[in-house]
Parts: structure tokens; C-alpha cells; sequence
């Protein structure tokens, strides 16, 4: 694969080196692109995840901005209340970002995600999706996929239900904007964050996050399947306005088989051929599904 | 000064426009619902100019309010019951990030099954959480005390809750005097509009630390708690001077040489005085108005006097396998007296009403009482 140079990428940095995180953590380095869209007038509110460790133990901190914890079910009322705070207290410039990962958007965040974006605040929030409870070790999450192992769905057994649609979700509420992204395509999730800081009311971000240990890949595989969940079609890149279907970021030519993405993941190990292709078809479907919608545009 | 005849959920409403609150989010919940839907009122009619946001649960109620604090805004909410157990693991959060915000709660039982009568098992439940907590036992009271929780929870940083009786005073219509805006300025002033955090200054609030910075902080907090405690009276004062009421921590009424006191906290204490100045009474009440922290001091000072032989406390709350939760502070506030006063409960779990009736049966039983049977339940007494 040819290595391609960004030498265009704001050269502020806003993550600290020498963070806790886990090598190859596909979530830390979103964090260091999109605070590079963001800039320093940026305030975060992170709710229970790896990022509560990530951000370190106060008084250090890993991010070169104002960083709030918040429990776990109430990083979306705790940032719509820090952004109209900050507005009484005569600021209306600072953008509060909620950063939460696959549990504290899908699962026990959902209602208080649903409430802000029905009330339409004026709050970037961000899942960064790595497909299971990973600061508690690899629990399933309502975000795992189908077939994949985890320490509560253990094999030989593996998840037998879909991963919950959370682009869905978001979309029935109309938001003014919401987009998924990966670190495999930077450019485009800093065009996306930089789009996202020009627009008031609620923002939604999908970051699909590859997780070395809890998806049992090698550190240094996190772009690349971040870039064959794209190039798979299982998490294509698209943006949504007002619910409604704007883009899709990246169109491959033709989709590469989904076996080329699970293969290499250990928490797929136990599929069989028939899981692979009944895998096969789901994405297919829901890909069809996203070129009708993009087709309407 | 004005005086309207009004409800204790208007008077709230009244006190949180009066404070300059910035910030209000809160959900409904019988009976703290007509809290919340005058303040929409004084919102919609722009008599209140701050921000008001109706969420969807109470979890996320406080939840929001923790984040305007974060932002250095005045919040507040008003709950009651399961909305209040819904907020349980923000409460320990927000005395933990020591923010000053104030909520009102009118007790109700907890389910199941569904009650919404006048237990205060919803906040005595919370004791824990490091809130300040106030029982209110008059519709000026509630009013008064909300203001008189900004100005605390601002000077201690820790945030304070105000308790009142569930229908017999959220909904009963009283005579009060609503304050004038400089009146209430003068004692507690407008909010800075300045944020709390500065940009050029980052820092990373209140994550992952040790059990050695947890205790310390904890220390730190305690000493924040007693201090609320010492600086009550002080602040009472000035709240008398400002707008010419009073309200002690631990209050007495009735004769000096009462033999018998009753001692209650929140409405009930309504009931007992008009029950003790029928002519010829010799019992006297003490009304515990301050719960957390608890005024040992207070209630040890009046309970040792030798004159005194016995305490009925009236609890409307029960913690199982104990008995009522403010006998409980009551025999820890005593524990050490060479010749402490015999405590009977008189129990009202469940929000059961107390009249006249019950308290005349509850002194001709109370003698009867032996050391080691504590609780009289009120429903018996019917």
C-alpha cells in the first residue's frame, strides 16, 4: 500500500505523548485529530471508558484542554448543562465536546444521547466504537457485531444478535449534523470534526475505534482494519443533515469481501463459512440500502 | 415586601427567580410537579430570564445541573421520591466535585408499592451522599430556606438540599411574604458571569485518582460539611437582619421545664405546636430543622437537661430492622450521657397524617414503655 504524507494536518497537539493508552488505540489518536480540527477553545466531558484513563490522574492530563469526568450514564446531560452554563456565564464560544465509547452511547448513555439530540444542544457528542466494554476487559456491548467473542459472550459461543444501528437512531432525530469516521481516512475525519465546529445545535460523530487487545489484533493493524471496515463496506463513511442523507465520504470501486476484514481479528475466530456468508449478505444489504439513500441526493 | 397566599412548590419557584438561578433543569414527579411547571410559567412570561430546560429523567436533571456548575453557573432542580433515587450516584458526584448547587425535595414515600404520600424515606435515604439537608416545616420557611441554600452552598462549596412535606406543605396554600429582588441581592449576590475554568489554563477535573488522594479530598470535604454546620448561625443571622426571619438549626418551643418533648423535623412540627398551646400542655417540642450534617451539639444541649425524661420523635421514615432515622441520630447524639432521656419513636412511615388524637395517645402510652420497646407505630394509634 503506497504511505501517503499529511504534511497539510494542523500542527497543534492537543493529546500529550506518554498517555496511558493501549498501543495502536484507534480512539487516542481520533482524539488527536479532531482536537486538531477543534482547536483550544474546546472543553471535553468524558464519561466512564478507556478515555477516563486515558486522560490520566489528575492533577496530570494527557489533553492541553479543560477536561470534566462526568458517571457514566450522564455525559450528555452534563455537557448540554456545561454548554448553556457556559453560555449564562457569557461564554458562547467554547464547544463542549462528550466523548463516550460504545457503552456510554449505545448501551447506558442512549437515553440522556436521545434526550440532548431531541432537545437539539448545542454539544458535539462522539462515540468512539470499539465494538465492546472494553475498560472493563471485553464485555459485550449492544455495538458488538454479530458473531464476535467477548469475556461475556465467550467461545464457543459468540453474539448472536446484529450490532445495534446507532446511525439510525441518530438519524430519526433530525440532528443539524452526524458523520462516521475512522483514523484509516484522517483527512476526512478532520474535515468532518472542522465542518462540525462551524455548526450550531447537536452533533454526532461514529468513530469506529479498532481495538488491539480486545479485538486480537497486532498494535500496528488498527489503520488497516479501520480501512478494510470501510473498504468492506462494514462501516462505510457518510454524513447525515437534518437526519437526512448528505454524502458518502468514500465509495470503493467494489467492495472487498468481508472475510478480508474478520479474518484477521481474533474475536472472529469461531465463524464458520456460512457465518461469513451470512455476514457477506448483511453488508451487502445494508450497503445497497446507504447507495439508494445517496442515490436520492 | 408582598404577601401572597401560596403553595410550598410556588414558594420554591419564588426563591429560585428571587436567587438569579441561572440554570434549572428538572423533571416532574408528583408532588413536586407544580415546582416545576411555575417556574415554566415565570419563564414563559420572561419573569424568569434564566435558562430553563424540561430533560427527560431526573438522573439526567441533575446530571445537567452538574454540568452547569461545571461551568460556573448557579443550577437547580427539584425532585422527590423515585426521581430522587434516580439522582443517587450524581449526588455523591456532585458534593464530590464540590458544586454549590441547590435542589428541592418534597418527601414521598418510595415504591413499591406506588404511594405518593409524605414518607421521608426519598431523602433520608441520600443521607450519605454529602448533601446538606434542611426539613422545612412552613410554606415562608421553604422559601426562606431556599435563598438560604444558594448563599451556603456557595460559601462551603457543597451542595445543599431542601426537604418539605409532600402535599401537607408542597401543596397547602399559605400566607407568605415573597422578598424584594435588592432584599434578596443584598444577601446573596448576583452570580459572577465569568466561566469556571480557563482556556489557557486547562486542567483535567476530577478523574482516576488514588486512595490516598480520595481520602484526602474526603478529609478535606468533612471539614467542608462541619464548617456548613458552624457557619449556619452566622448566616441565620444575616438572613434575619435582610428580611427580619429566623430560623435555628435545632429549635425549642413549649415550657422551659418540659418534662415530655416531642421532637420531629419538617410539617409535623406544625401539628405539634398548635396540639401543645392548647392551655394547660407541659410538653415541648424540638424541632430539628438542619438533618446533615446532624446537630449533635444542639439536640445533646436540650436533651441533658436533667428536667428532661422522655422524647417522643416523631418519624415519618423507617429504615428497616432500625427504626426511624432521626431517633437514630437522636440515641447517637445521646450515646456517653451518664442519665440520658428515654426515647420512644412514634413512627409515621408510610406518610400516615398526625393529629391531635395520635400525639394525646401517644403520651398516655409513652409511660408505659419499657426500656428495650422503642416504636410506637402511628397506625396502631388510629
Amino acid at each position: 500500500m503506497k504511505l501517503q504524507v499529511f504534511n497539510d494536518l494542523p500542527r497543534e497537539e492537543y493529546l500529550f505523548c506518554g498517555h496511558t493508552a493501549c498501543p495502536g488505540c484507534a480512539a487516542t489518536l481520533s482524539v488527536r485529530y479532531l482536537t486538531k480540527a477543534l482547536g483550544k477553545k474546546t472543553v471535553f466531558v468524558i464519561t466512564a471508558s478507556c478515555f477516563s484513563i486515558i486522560a490520566g490522574q489528575p492533577p496530570l492530563r494527557t489533553l492541553d484542554l479543560n477536561v470534566y469526568h462526568c458517571p457514566f450514564p450522564s455525559s450528555a446531560a452534563v455537557g448540554s448543562g456545561l454548554k448553556r452554563g457556559l453560555t449564562a456565564a457569557g461564554d458562547d464560544q467554547t464547544q463542549v465536546l462528550v466523548l463516550a465509547g460504545d457503552g456510554g452511547t449505545f448501551d447506558i448513555g442512549l437515553q440522556g444521547l436521545s434526550a440532548a439530540a431531541e432537545r437539539n444542544e448545542d454539544i458535539i457528542f462522539v462515540c468512539y466504537d470499539n465494538e465492546a466494554y472494553m475498560n472493563t476487559g471485553m464485555q459485550r456491548s449492544s455495538a458488538s457485531p454479530y458473531g464476535s467473542q467477548s469475556n461475556t459472550t465467550p467461545a464457543p459461543l459468540a453474539k448472536p444478535t446484529p450490532k445495534k444501528d446507532i446511525m439510525s437512531i441518530i438519524a430519526a432525530h433530525a440532528i443539524p449534523y452526524a458523520a462516521t469516521a475512522t483514523v484509516a481516512y484522517p483527512r476526512d475525519l478532520l474535515a468532518k470534526f472542522s465542518k462540525a465546529g462551524t455548526i450550531k445545535g447537536f452533533r454526532f460523530f461514529h468513530l469506529l475505534s479498532p481495538c488491539p487487545p480486545g479485538w486480537g489484533i497486532e498494535s500496528d493493524e488498527t489503520i488497516e482494519l479501520s480501512r478494510l471496515a470501510v473498504e468492506t463496506g462494514v462501516f462505510p463513511l457518510y454524513e447525515l443533515e437534518d437526519g437526512e442523507f448528505v454524502t458518502l465520504s468514500h465509495k470503493p470501486e467494489k467492495l472487498l469481501p468481508v472475510a478480508d476484514y474478520l479474518r484477521p481479528q481474533r474475536r472472529f475466530s469461531t465463524l464458520t463459512a456460512a457465518d461469513h456468508e451470512k455476514i457477506q449478505n448483511s453488508v451487502e444489504h445494508g450497503w445497497k440500502k446507504l447507495l439508494a439513500r445517496a442515490g436520492n441526493r | 415586601m408582598a404577601q401572597k397566599i401560596i403553595t410550598g412548590n410556588q414558594a420554591v419557584a419564588y426563591a429560585v427567580k428571587l436567587a438569579r438561578t441561572q440554570v434549572i433543569s428538572a423533571f416532574p414527579i408528583t408532588p413536586q410537579t407544580t415546582v416545576v411547571e411555575t417556574l415554566a410559567e415565570m419563564w414563559a412570561q420572561g419573569e424568569y430570564t434564566g435558562e430553563f430546560v424540561s430533560v427527560e429523567s431526573e438522573n439526567s436533571a441533575l446530571a445537567y445541573c452538574i454540568g452547569a456548575a461545571y461551568a460556573g453557573a448557579r443550577a437547580f432542580t427539584a425532585t422527590s421520591s423515585h426521581g430522587l433515587a434516580y439522582m443517587h450516584e450524581l449526588l455523591h458526584w456532585a458534593s464530590g466535585a464540590r458544586l454549590p448547587l441547590v435542589m428541592a425535595n418534597a418527601n414521598r414515600a418510595l415504591g413499591a408499592p406506588w404511594c405518593i404520600e409524605s414518607d421521608q424515606i426519598d431523602s433520608l435515604a441520600q443521607r450519605d451522599t454529602g448533601w446538606i439537608q434542611f426539613y422545612c416545616s412552613s410554606v415562608q420557611e421553604i422559601l426562606d430556606t431556599v435563598i438560604f441554600a444558594f448563599r451556603l452552598a456557595e460559601e462551603v462549596r457543597l451542595p445543599v438540599m431542601v426537604c418539605y412535606d409532600g402535599f401537607y406543605l408542597s401543596h397547602t396554600y399559605e400566607a407568605a411574604a415573597i422578598p424584594e429582588q435588592p432584599q434578596v441581592d443584598s444577601f446573596l449576590p448576583a452570580p459572577a458571569r465569568k466561566p469556571a475554568f480557563d482556556i489557557d489554563n486547562p486542567e483535567n477535573r476530577h478523574g482516576l485518582v488514588s486512595a490516598e488522594a480520595m481520602a484526602r479530598l474526603l478529609n478535606v470535604r468533612y471539614r467542608a460539611t462541619e464548617m456548613a454546620g458552624e457557619k449556619y448561625e452566622l448566616l441565620d443571622q444575616e438572613f434575619y437582619r435582610a428580611f427580619g426571619r429566623s430560623y435555628e438549626a435545632v429549635e425549642y418551643f413549649g415550657p422551659k421545664q418540659a418534662g415530655t418533648l416531642f421532637l420531629t423535623a419538617g410539617g409535623m412540627a406544625q401539628t405539634i405546636k398548635s396540639f401543645l398551646t392548647v392551655p394547660g400542655r407541659e410538653e415541648a417540642l424540638l424541632r430539628v430543622k438542619q438533618f446533615r450534617p446532624f446537630p449533635s451539639a444542639g439536640v445533646r444541649d436540650i436533651l441533658s437537661c436533667s428536667h428532661v425524661e422522655r422524647v417522643i420523635v416523631a418519624d415519618r421514615n423507617v429504615c428497616m430492622g432500625v427504626g426511624g432515622i432521626f431517633a437514630q441520630e437522636v440515641r447517637a447524639a445521646l450515646y456517653g450521657l451518664p442519665h440520658p432521656p428515654q426515647v420512644i419513636e412514634l413512627n409515621l412511615a408510610g406518610g400516615v397524617d398526625l393529629t391531635p388524637e395520635m400525639l394525646e395517645k401517644a403520651l398516655a402510652a409513652a409511660p408505659g414503655y419499657a426500656a428495650d420497646e422503642k416504636i410506637m407505630w402511628a397506625v396502631e394509634l388510629l
